[in-house]
C-alpha cells in the first residue's frame, strides 16, 4: 500500500515542477538566514535567483560534514530557537558531533515520510511495531516512533539494548513489524535461540532495517532466520533522519527517494562533477521543505547509483541502490581500495559463515596488512585442523580474487567480535595516520 | 561400538583451555582422554568424557563451538610392533586415519588408541575381520 498516493506516484514533470518551486524557496531562505550559506554562495558567485531550472543546482557549492562541524552547535539553523522544537545530534564517533534542529512542521514532515516508509516496508495501521532503534539524540528511535504513530500503528518504544527483555516482549506482545539495525536484528535471533525461542514462531511479518550498510546476503539470512520480508531504509540526521528513502516490500530492489522533499544527485567524489543516472558515485542531497535545518548539496559520502525506471509497486520516485560503502569507510590497503561491504559479500558466499566479522588493518614495517576475523559457528566447525585451515585459505583466496588484496583470515570463537547494540564495528585500523 | 568424541574450537589464548576444564569440572564431567591439535592461531580440543550430553550442553551455553564426532577405540597389544600391526593393516585395506591419540587407561593388559577414520564403518569392519578388538563406547567411558 502507498501512504501518500498523490505525491508518491506523481508523473516526472509534475514532480520536477514541485521540486523547482520548493528548491528556489529553500535557497532564498537559506541565503537570507544562514550566514554560512550566504558566504558560500557569494564565494561561488551564485545567487538564489540564478537557479532557473533543476539542472542549475550544479552551480551551487557543496556542503560537507566539516562545514556542519565548523558551525557547531546551532550555526546552520535557519530559524530562531523559539521555533525549534527538537534537537538531534550524530554520535560524534568520527569527530565532533553534528547537531540538527526541527520546527514543528519539520517534525510533521519527517513523521509523514516515516509513515510512508513504514507502509512501503509492509506496515499498516493494524500492525504492532517493535521499535528497537535507539531512542535519544540518534534519529532512528524517535523517527520510527513518530512515523508509526502517524501511520496509526501501535508502537512498542523498546529502544536498543536489554535484549533478553526484548525477546520476552516479542513473545508476549506479538509484534508484527520489527525496526532495528540489521546487525541488531541478527543479534536478537541469537539471544532468542539461547532463550529457547525460535524467531520463526513469533508473529513478525515485515522488518525495516537501516542505519548501517548491509548486503543482499545479510538480507537473505535475516529473512530466513526471522521468516519475514526485510527492506532497507535510508536516512541521515543531516538530511532529516531515517525516511529519506526506503525500499518497497513488493520489489525489494532499490530505495525510493522521497523526491518531493529531497533532491538527490550522484557526483564523482574526486571531481564533484554530476554523473548521469545509473552511474555509481557519491550521493548528494538538497532538502527542499525543511525549515529549521535546510541543507544544500550535502555530500553524504555514501556510494550508490540512481535509477529512474518505474517500479512494480506503482511509485514513480527515483530509486537508489543499497549503499555499497562510504567514501570514508573505504580502506586503502597497499594501494587497493577496499570497502568492508565487499569483504562481507565474499564471506556470505561461504555456506554457514556467521555474519559477524571484523577487519583489522595494521602496518608491519611499511606494509599494510589486513586480517579478517571470522567467527566459526557449528555449521563450519570441523574436528580436523586441515579442514579449518582449508576454510581459512579458501576465504583468503576469494578475497584475493574478488578484491585484489591479500588478507589473512583468522577464525575466532563465536561472540569474540563485540556485538554492538547499535552500529556494528566492522573495521579496526591500527595504522598511524 | 560407537565412541563419541567432543571437539571444541579454541583460540590460542592463555587460560582458554583451563576455562574448558573448569566448566567441565563444575558440572561433574570426567575427562577420560584428551588431545589438542593446534596451529599458530587456533586449536581443536578433542575430548572423550563420561557424559557427552552434559559436556556439550555446558560448553555450548558458555559460547564455545562444539561438535560431536564418531571415533573408534581400538585395543592395541602393549608390546613392540603392537601399533604398527594395526596401522599396516589399515594401510593395506586402504583406510585413511585422520588422526589418533592414546587413551589414558588400559583395557586389561592392552593399550587403547582413539582413531578418527575417514570412513568409520569400513575401518571397523576391517579391524573386526582381522581379530582386532574395538571397544564399545559404554565400556570405554567406564574404563
Amino acid at each position: 500500500m502507498i501512504y501518500d498516493i498523490d505525491y508518491e506516484t506523481l508523473p516526472k514533470e509534475a514532480m520536477e515542477a514541485i521540486q523547482l518551486r520548493r528548491l528556489r524557496s529553500t535557497l532564498e531562505r537559506a541565503y537570507a538566514t544562514v550566514p554560512f550559506y550566504r558566504k558560500q554562495f557569494d564565494a561561488a558567485g551564485v545567487k538564489p535567483l540564478d537557479i532557473q531550472s533543476l539542472k542549475d543546482i550544479k552551480l551551487l557549492p557543496f556542503t560537507t560534514k566539516q562545514d556542519l562541524r565548523d558551525n557547531y552547535p546551532f550555526g546552520m539553523f535557519a530559524v530562531p530557537m523559539d521555533n525549534v522544537v527538537r534537537i538531534h545530534a550524530s554520535s560524534g564517533t568520527t569527530g565532533q558531533p553534528t547537531v540538527v534542529g526541527y520546527t514543528a512542521r519539520d517534525i510533521d514532515t519527517w513523521s509523514t515520510l516515516m509513515a510512508r516508509s513504514l507502509m512501503a516496508g509492509g506496515a499498516t495501521r493494524g500492525d504492532i511495531i517493535h521499535n528497537a532503534y535507539g531512542y535519544g539524540l540518534f534519529t532512528g528511535g524517535l523517527g520510527v516512533h513518530y512515523g508509526a504513530e502517524k501511520l496509526g500503528a501501535s508502537v512498542i518504544p523498546v529502544s536498543g539494548g536489554n535484549t533478553k527483555r526484548q525477546i520476552i516482549i516479542m513473545r508476549d506482545f506479538g509484534p508484527t513489524i520489527l525496526t532495528a539495525t540489521p546487525s541488531y536484528a541478527l543479534h536478537l535471533t541469537e539471544v532468542a535461540a539461547e532463550m529457547g525461542t525460535d524467531f520463526r514462531e513469533l508473529r513478525f511479518k515485515y522488518g525495516i532495517f537501516g542505519a548501517e550498510p548491509w548486503s543482499e546476503k545479510m538480507r537473505d539470512e535475516i529473512q530466513s532466520k526471522l521468516d519475514i520480508t526485510a527492506v532497507d531504509i535510508y536516512g541521515l540526521s543531516e538530511v532529516i533522519g531515517p525516511g529519506v528513502a526506503v525500499e518497497c516490500h513488493e520489489a525489494q530492489s532499490g530505495l525510493h527517494i522521497f523526491e518531493d522533499h529531497f533532491i538527490p544527485e550522484i557526483i564523482d567524489p574526486e571531481t564533484g562533477a554530476v554523473l548521469p543516472p545509473g552511474h555509481t558515485g557519491e550521493l548528494v542531497f538538497t532538502s527542499i521543505t525543511k525549515e529549521a535545518f535546510p541543507i544544500i548539496r550535502y555530500r553524504t559520502r555514501d556510494i550508490t547509483a540512481l535509477h529512474p525506471e518505474p517500479c512494480i509497486c506503482g511509485r514513480t520516485l527515483v530509486r537508489m541502490d543499497k549503499v555499497s560503502g562510504r567514501t570514508d569507510d573505504m580502506l586503502i590497503i597497499r594501494g587497493v581500495n577496499v570497502f568492508p561491504s565487499q569483504i562481507e559479500s565474499v564471506l556470505m558466499d561461504v555456506e554457514g559463515i556467521a555474519p559477524h566479522y571484523q577487519l583489522v588493518v595494521d602496518r608491519e614495517g611499511n606494509l599494510d596488512t589486513l586480517t579478517v576475523m571470522v567467527e566459526i559457528g557449528e555449521a563450519l566447525f570441523s574436528d580436523e585442523v586441515r579442514r579449518l585451515q582449508h576454510l581459512e585459505q579458501g576465504i583468503s583466496q576469494n578475497i584475493k580474487e574478488y578484491l585484489g588484496v591479500t588478507a589473512r583470515v583468522k577464525l575466532v570463537e563465536p561472540k569474540v567480535i563485540a556485538r554492538s547494540q547499535g552500529k556494528a564495528v566492522r573495521v579496526i585500523d591500527n595504522r598511524e595516520r | 561400538m560407537d565412541v563419541e568424541q567432543i571437539s571444541i574450537f579454541l583460540e590460542n589464548q592463555s587460560g582458554r583451555l583451563a576455562e574448558v576444564t573448569g566448566f567441565l569440572s563444575e558440572s561433574g564431567v570426567n575427562i577420560r582422554a584428551l588431545a589438542l591439535a593446534d596451529t599458530s592461531d587456533f586449536g581443536i580440543l578433542r575430548l572423550i568424557v563420561d557424559d557427552n550430553e552434559t559436556a556439550s550442553r555446558v560448553l555450548k551455553a558458555k559460547g564455545f563451538t562444539v561438535q560431536r564426532t564418531d571415533v573408534v577405540a581400538v585395543e592395541v597389544p602393549d608390546k613392540p610392533g603392537g601399533l604398527h600391526t594395526i596401522l599396516a593393516l589399515l594401510h593395506k585395506g586402504g583406510v585413511n586415519v585422520e588422526y589418533m591419540y592414546a587413551f589414558v587407561r588400559q583395557s586389561g593388559d592392552r593399550a587403547v588408541m582413539i582413531f578418527r577414520f575417514e570412513k568409520t564403518r569400513e575401518a571397523v569392519r576391517l579391524l573386526g575381520a582381522n581379530g582386532v578388538t574395538v571397544i564399545d563406547g559404554n565400556i570405554l567411558y567406564g574404563l
